[in-house]
């Protein structure tokens, strides 16, 4: 096992309130280009998925999403403290978000 | 691979770069018939009423207008007369004048009652949805079978439209474009220019930064509206969280910092009311709750026991479909009034007590599954899915994670007015932080009948106004301002910018972006607000108040030279928080200008015992002309007779209601 330490400061929370498949991104920056709140920017590469430069800004209104055209690309992870939770009436299984 | 970390790894220092190309101290200079401030509803409507009058209109934004203001969706369309509605456009408005006291802006409501359906067809003629059309609910108790319209809440007046809202501004935008709308976004609108450089004269344009290069604007205009929304970021702010304040982290307080800078009078600024801590709500209209947009979802306890219902005037009731009817008596129902000619029906009022005791057991879960079909489609998968944030982040995620509304309860976190389960709303919040928020009808702009300000050539519409509110009034509002502003323009002879003026502001806004450190806009933003809730929380008094002014003071002397910004994008932060630094004092002002207490208001003065005494059951205005702060009074009627105020100024109006 590897280990590596890096001298960081801490990193504004939530931190990842998109995750962006770099699969499946084109690097088109739609969602760079109409987040509402400028959260992302784009990628110092060609065709790279955007970056998350301010996610502590997100409002989590998911319009990078709706104006992405890749299906999968760019998801909306709601922070972990906003995860709701729900009962199956049936059986009384707890699931959430 | 997307966080700024993982770029860094990968990219080493090239990852600090910024992005865009940097254009500090360059200007750009444009020349306009009609410039609108703000691209949300109002401004995107008041953007197509001008330019359909052939005249050359610029949508001046801080975010991009194709998504800010509301566009992530929108699902009432309220206040609305329209053919399947017995409700006039007088009846209309009486909901709120008598929820909230006489302090409601008539003025404003009335044009939007008389217009908000013809907006809604326009908007629909643009490429919004509005109707049912595939049939999803025919045969739904709150579907017109006719129109194909679905109305809410209450199935008898049908005063409100449910709407797919998610639709709206992205037709909307591509509507501006398509008239030839210059649509500038990112770009942070910092002051407005007056004839002579001077406070309280005709407004001749607008300063702006763009907050990816730091180009600077200076937007030359015949008329100017003014559409940036209230003050929503005074005492609510959390550093980390940013993003997650009450009701939407680009309403700070631009709007009015502007305007009251350049002398435009404003009201109802002394009101507040409690507020939730910023930054710890949960998903908006993710968790089970029995309201707005989850009206009139059935609720149960831990154990499956169903929370009963009282109609409007707290008369039990059983059925499902009883909670959609007035009580005996009732008017209609108002939006979120507590009145009880207009209160909706609701859980039992003593819920709370009934928690306490132990009669229902938490969690509480909202439980659609029983619910009529109809009613369980229209909330999950219609009402949740077109209101605001909740598409892609409650009905698209919740449902990939696997919720089933036909099998699933979703848990409640609301309800009870205290822990762990604070109230949804302001009047069941514990307080300590307090806000304007919109469901709370907040102070702003005073304008005449052409939706003008004192100001000449400066109109206001939306949240601008004061006591404004809701989507359709913002979006019938802008495109009223738009026909008025457009008139003005006309006819108005050509402005003339004062380059001193100019010199100053640009000077001012980049300022930070020459320092390297200092203190960061965070740090500032939130010492800000502890300001509003340590001088100007509930309880007020003078001297408290006047201790405020001295902190902002202080602040505004030694604090602010020091504020930096590492790029453009932060110097709009800054920028933004200069602007609370105003519209803090513009609050305080108000507050001492009212020498007197209001329970309509959420205004205690502990040197004025009495509660709305009748001498001060008035509008108190506030304005700034050379620097002095003046105050004034305006009656609570003042814009009586209203139908005849309102068809005197439009007489040319074709439209629903026209007469
Ligand atoms: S819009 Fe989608 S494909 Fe385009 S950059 Fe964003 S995540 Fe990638
Ligand atoms: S959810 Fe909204 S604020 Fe967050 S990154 Fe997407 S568009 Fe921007």
């Amino acid at each position: 096992m590897k280990y590596s330490a890096y001298a960081m400061p801490n990193l504004p929370t939530p931190g990842n309130c998109v995750t962006i498949n770099p699969d499946i991104c084109t690097g088109c920056c739609r969602c760079v280009e109409v987040c509402i709140m400028d959260v992302l920017i784009p990628n110092p590469e060609k065709k790279g998925p955007p970056i998350i430069l301010y996610p502590d800004e997100c409002y989590y209104d998911g319009c990078c999403v709706e104006e992405c055209r890749e299906s999968g690309a760019i998801t909306l992870n709601h922070p972990l403290m906003q995860r709701v939770r729900w009962k199956r009436k049936d059986t009384g299984e707890h699931f959430r978000v | 691979m997307s966080t700024f970390f993982e770029s860094f790894s990968q990219h080493g220092e090239s990852s600090l770069k910024w992005p865009y190309p940097i254009k500090y101290g360059e200007e750009t200079e444009l020349t306009t018939d009609v410039l609108v401030l703000g691209g949300g509803p109002a401004g995107c409507m008041a953007a197509i009423s001008a330019a359909k009058r052939g005249l050359s209109v610029i949508v001046a934004d801080k975010s991009h207008s194709k998504r800010a203001g509301g566009g992530s969706g929108v699902d009432h369309w309220v206040n609305c007369p329209n053919p399947a509605s017995p409700v006039t456009a007088e009846e209309a408005i009486e909901w709120e004048v008598n929820s909230y006291g006489g302090y409601a802006n008539a003025l404003s409501r009335y044009i939007a009652a008389r217009e908000s359906y013809d907006t809604l067809l326009e908007i629909e003629e643009m490429g919004g949805k509005i109707r049912d059309l595939n049939d999803e609910f025919k045969g739904a108790p709150f579907r017109d079978e006719k129109t194909k319209f679905l109305y809410a809440y209450d199935y008898k007046n049908n005063i409100t439209i449910r709407i797919w809202g998610t639709t709206f501004k992205p037709a909307m935008y591509k509507r501006c474009k398509k008239l030839g709308v210059k649509m500038l976004n990112r770009l942070l609108v910092t002051s407005l220019l007056t004839e002579d450089g001077r406070q309280g004269e005709r407004v001749v344009g607008a300063t702006g930064l763009n907050t990816r290069t730091g180009e600077f604007f200076i937007m030359k205009a015949k008329a100017v509206i003014n559409c940036m929304s209230f003050a929503e970021g005074n005492w609510l702010f959390s550093s980390e969280l940013t993003g997650l304040p009450y009701f939407h982290p680009n309403i700070i307080c631009d709007g009015p910092a502007i305007a009251w800078n350049a002398g435009a009078e404003f009201t109802m600024m002394e009101k507040s009311s409690p507020a939730p801590a910023p930054g710890y709500q949960l998903p908006s209209y993710g968790s089970g709750n029995p309201k707005n947009t989850w009206y009139p979802a059935t609720m149960v306890d831990a154990q499956g026991k169903i929370i009963p219902w009282v109609d409007g005037k707290g008369n039990p009731i059983n059925d499902v479909s009883e909670r959609t009817l007035p009580a005996e008596g009732q008017k209609y129902f108002g939006d979120r009034s507590l009145h009880p000619d207009h209160r909706y029906s609701h859980l039992v009022d003593d819920l709370e007590t009934r928690i306490r005791n132990g009669e229902y057991m938490l969690p509480l879960y909202a439980d659609l599954t029983d619910m009529p079909d109809h009613e369980r489609r229209v909330i999950w998968g219609m009402m949740v899915g077109e209101e605001g944030r909740t598409k892609v982040p409650v009905y698209d995620t919740y449902t990939a994670a696997g919720f089933d509304p036909k099998k699933d309860l979703l848990q409640s976190y609301y309800m009870l007015g205290g822990e762990p389960f604070p109230g949804m709303w302001q009047h069941e919040t514990v307080p300590y932080f307090r806000g304007r928020g919109p469901f709370a009808s907040p102070g702003g702009l005073v304008t005449d009948w052409n939706l003008q300000t004192n100001l000449e050539g400066l109109f206001a519409a939306g949240n601008a106004l004061y006591a404004g509110n809701y989507y359709s009034h913002a979006a019938a509002t802008g495109r009223y301002a738009g026909r008025k502003a457009a008139e003005y323009a006309l006819t108005s002879s050509d402005s003339v910018i004062d380059r001193d003026q100019v010199t100053a502001e640009k000077n001012r806004v980049l300022a930070p972006a020459q320092l390297k450190s200092g203190m960061d806009w965070k740090e500032l933003r939130a010492g800000l607000c502890r300001v509003m809730q340590q001088y100007c929380g509930e309880i007020k008094n003078e001297n408290l108040l006047n201790l405020g002014l001295i902190w902002l003071k202080d602040i505004r002397e030694n604090i602010l030279p020091n504020v930096y910004a590492h790029n453009p994008h932060m110097l709009g932060r800054v920028i933004e928080s200069f602007n609370l630094l105003d519209g803090n004092e513009l609050i305080i002002n108000s507050c001492l200008a009212r020498r007197a207490s209001s329970k309509h208001l959420g205004f205690t003065r502990q040197e004025y015992q009495e509660m709305d005494p009748p001498d001060w059951h008035a509008f108190v205005t506030t304005s700034q002309k050379n620097g002095q702060i003046t105050s004034d009074k305006l009656s609570l009627d003042y814009s009586n007779p209203i139908s005849l105020n309102y068809e005197r100024h439009n007489s040319d109006y074709k439209g629903y209601l026209s007469h």
